[in-house]
């Protein structure tokens, strides 16, 4: 039965059509995948379906269970939204109140919908917080959201949107601005909610490894129009479009192994660096040898930015000595070591032209006139001579990366420090911005530390690989070393939680990790016998919503 | 929470002596000696003699102080002719001028500057607040304009001038209110509004003008803020979410503005009192300072001193009552 049937859909904000002509079925309990860069339409497309749409033109049809919501009125819509679509976004982190407690948040949705009373409403809410495998839900129903992680905070957005059991649940890039080890359980617990509940998924990311392995069906979208359309399984598998051959192949792979010669160039020692009572850099020891790729891999509070930092003598550590060919680090800046930061953006300085920001090292090592230098400069990170003259809000995210990499390579170094310089980028910009990146590093014969959350990134450019967890050093070695046999246990984790875009490897993957997960003893503490029946839809005219009798428990590995 | 208290009444004690200390160091730079304008014309030397010691003026300024304050905690006794006067502690000395306890004159002048900072505070929070919340939900776009007009006018005009204004209008043109006075609450409540009713509104247009900015720029960030997406996308309806939502986020500012005012006008709305013929502290601070009354000055710069301090720790506590993310530490 289609639940949810979108017909030439057109959005409009302004001059710009953000979608132009989509269409698709989704099938009751079924899960589909919408894949795209930046300004494809697809985040558009999710705030269209529940009216959000603001002062954008929307034409077309929108069929949801056999409503037309393009012309529904407010009150239509509102009865809709969290009762019958639900959308999890992708901001866990302010997508909540901070002024109220996560469980009144819940239970004031869940009174709206159903007229429950508040005790109903607040037993429902720590119901779904347990069912999204919140510990102990009855205390974390009355924490308020800055006390929770920000895995937890998502995980409390999905028991937001279970409460009212909705037959359709909008997930609009979910994991982006999680750790890949969150970002896979969170995927899991979606792809649980769904086989449990009953209720479609509607999956917008920009990864193809997060569509593959949560979706039955998948649509390509780019600048607003559909590129191609099918079973997810056949379109990243053999996919037809060129442009879904592009996006696949920017996907990073991992590269030839390289032999490195070059002694210590950079002697990081005993480094350890606290900010009050944090430990952000605990006792790291590492070379950086002549002519290599040092990848340094970590989550979120790992301390990768911050041994970065130190490795360009930005911050000084507390303990330890860093040094650049034997000098002191802090005696060794501008022209030894250079830094690619993460956000170009801001990272660039609003009110002076690019080419003002690049020449800044030049004249401080005495260049009087560097705008030749600096044009030919940016001619050869892929930008024209003009672009001197240019703001950075004129250039695009990937520009401005290149900018930054133009700033770093302007003085000459011989190492360059980049933290997470493709973080922000659209997967076929970052697969370009890496390739300049290993140009420059080949033609300069640079030295490169390259700081990332992303293996997959890592395993393409970097030739050894330093896994970092809770400030310290977990794993040091070759990469194909780390990633085929990796030591620690931390490393099996995160190796483990790299979304792929192959979807049958994905779902093996997913397979694996619930298998350990029953083996730690952590299954049933969920949806099993949390008893989805009878939480009361009645009388909103939305009761039945699909209700899958079958506990959690019994639908494990595929 | 203890540690923040201890913290805070530590904090404020090193304030009030420094205050103290200040005060008493600049009363001993001015130019002329209190206890020659005490002693009138006429005066022999050993008449001065006998009206420095009375007043307290015959040891060097420390040990002045060192008495100061230990009048401030344990009471002291003042000379007087043949007899002595006793002064219970909290003793902030008498008068220069009208020879009356300093306690007394701010026991007495204290009501009426708290009437007035109240009534005009309620005033301007009501008025800046809806005005402030209209015009962020941007309801009616001629009404953004006209608060946006009011704002730049309240900051631009000065009080004495919106005070006059007032006068002309209500009190000579109209005659719709008497000439104020102040007549106190426990008398007639009735009387003491309409004599109050003038001065309020005086201080409320450039307040509630401030207000009304703070709420409308806290209404409209708040508004654009992810949660309240999440609240639309969960079909909460727009009011509930001004109401919960966008109005608190734009409370926090508001609620340091304001314990901040309130102590400002008590202790220093000197134009709106002597204009309304209010005798509050301000008054009473203006005529201190003219008559190098010096036991008056401290005494009210002490009052003023504490004011602020407490109205800062009760807006910090407020603060983190509005705000779940605030810690007092």
């Amino acid at each position: 039965m289609t639940l949810l049937s979108v017909r030439d859909l057109r959005i409009g904000f302004g001059n710009t059509q953000a979608v132009d002509g989509l269409s698709f079925d989704l099938e009751a309990g079924g899960a589909l995948g919408i894949v795209g860069e930046s300004g494809s339409g697809k985040s558009a497309t999710a705030l269209a379906l529940l009216g959000l749409h603001g002062e954008a033109r929307i034409e077309g049809s929108i069929d949801f269970d056999g409503l037309e919501l393009t012309g529904a009125s407010e009150d239509q819509l509102r009865a809709i939204r969290g009762a019958g679509i639900a959308m999890v976004f992708q901001e866990p982190l302010t997508a909540l109140s901070p002024f109220h407690r996560v469980g009144d948040q819940i239970a004031e949705v869940y009174r709206l919908h159903t007229g429950a009373t508040r005790k109903a409403a607040r037993e429902r809410a720590v119901e779904v917080l347990r069912q999204v495998h919140i510990a102990d839900p009855e205390r974390r129903a009355r924490a308020y959201p800055h006390e929770f992680s920000g895995g937890m905070r998502q995980r409390a957005l999905i028991a937001m949107a279970l409460a009212c059991n909705p037959r359709l649940i909008v997930a609009d890039e979910p994991t982006t601005a999680l750790d890949v080890t969150v970002q896979a359980q969170i995927l899991d617990l979606l792809d649980e909610v769904r086989t449990a509940t009953g209720a479609a998924l509607l999956l917008i990311s920009h990864d193809l490894g997060v569509v593959a392995g949560s979706t039955d069906d998948v649509i390509v979208m780019r600048r607003g129009a559909v590129v191609e359309a099918g079973a997810t399984d056949q379109v990243l598998v053999t996919p037809r479009a060129a442009y879904t051959k592009d996006l696949l192949a920017a996907v990073p792979k991992p590269s030839p192994a390289r032999v490195i010669q070059g002694g210590p160039l950079l002697r990081v020692s005993g480094v350890s660096k606290r900010f009050r009572k944090f430990t952000a850099v605990d006792d790291v020891t590492l070379d950086v040898r002549e002519g290599e790729t040092l990848g340094i891999v970590g989550e979120s509070g790992a301390g990768k930015t911050t041994l970065s930092r130190m490795m360009v003598g930005l911050i000084p550590p507390d303990r330890g000595s860093i040094t650049l060919a034997g000098a002191d680090i802090a005696r060794r800046r501008g022209r030894s070591v250079q830094m690619v930061f993460q956000d170009p953006m801001s990272s660039l300085n609003p009110r002076r032209t690019v080419g003002e920001s690049i020449a800044d090292p030049l004249r401080l090592i005495g260049e009087p006139a560097p705008r030749v230098k600096i044009e030919a400069l940016l001619v050869r990170v892929g930008l024209a001579p003009s672009h001197y003259d240019s703001y950075p809000h004129q250039l695009s995210g990937g520009m401005r990366q290149r900018v930054g990499i133009a700033r770093a390579l302007a003085p000459s170094p011989r190492l360059i420090v980049c933290d997470e310089p493709v973080s922000s980028l659209d997967v076929t910009t970052q697969a370009q911005v890496l390739a300049l990146l290993e140009d420059i590093r080949l033609e300069r014969e640079l030295t490169m530390v390259f700081v990332t959350h992303d293996l997959a990134v890592l395993r393409q450019i970097a030739d050894r690989v330093v896994v970092m967890h809770d400030g310290a050093v977990a794993e040091v070695g070759d990469v194909a070393a780390v990633y085929d046999q990796p030591q620690h246990a931390y490393t099996k984790e995160l190796l483990a939680a790299i979304p792929v875009a192959d979807p049958i490897e994905a779902r093996r993957r997913r397979a694996l990790r619930r298998v350990e997960l029953a083996g730690a003893g952590l299954s049933g503490s969920g949806l099993a016998g949390a008893g989805l029946a009878g939480t009361g839809l009645a009388g909103t005219g939305l009761d039945g919503a699909g209700l899958d009798p079958e506990p959690l428990g019994a639908t494990q590995p595929e | 929470m203890t540690g923040y208290l201890l913290r805070r009444v530590g904090g404020a004690i090193v304030v009030l002596l420094g205050l103290s200390i200040i005060v008493y160091a600049l009363f001993y730079l001015a130019p002329k000696d209190p206890a020659i304008l005490t002693c009138g014309k006429g005066c022999t030397p050993d008449r001065l003699a006998d009206v420095r010691a009375a007043m307290g003026l015959d040891a060097s300024p420390p040990a002045q102080y060192w008495e100061f304050l230990r009048g401030l905690f344990l009471g002291r006794d003042f000379p007087a002719g043949p007899d002595v006067r006793h002064c219970p502690a909290p003793c902030l000395g008498y008068s220069f001028e009208t020879d009356q306890p300093v306690t007394k004159l701010l026991a007495d002048r204290l009501p009426v500057s708290a009437s007035l900072a109240i009534g005009a505070e309620i005033l301007s929070l009501a008025v800046g607040i809806g005005a402030g919340l209209l015009s962020g939900l941007r309801r009616f776009r001629i009404l953004d304009r006209i608060v946006n007009g009011l704002i730049l006018a309240g900051y631009a005009v000065p009080v004495f001038l919106v005070g006059l204004f007032l006068l002309l209008l209500f009190c000579v043109r109209l005659q719709w209110l008497p000439f104020p006075t102040y007549v106190p609450f426990t008398t007639d409540p009735a009387a003491w509004a309409e004599n109050l009713i003038l001065p309020w509104i005086a201080l409320a247009v450039i307040q509630s003008a401030a207000y009304a900015r703070l709420t409308r720029a806290g209404v409209q960030e708040s508004l654009a803020e992810d949660h309240v997406r999440t609240a639309r996308a969960y079909g909460i309806p727009e009011g509930r979410i001004v109401r919960t939502r966008a109005l608190r986020g734009a409370l926090v500012p508001l609620v340091t503005l304001t314990a901040i005012d309130l102590a400002a006008i008590m202790a220093s709305a000197v134009l709106t009192e002597t204009m309304f013929g209010l005798p509050g502290v301000g008054q009473l601070l203006v005529g201190a300072v003219n008559q190098i009354d010096l036991p008056v000055v401290v005494g009210v710069t002490l009052l003023t001193g504490f004011l602020v301090v407490v109205a800062n720790a009760v807006a910090d506590l407020l603060y983190a009552a509005v705000d779940p993310r605030v810690q007092l530490r």
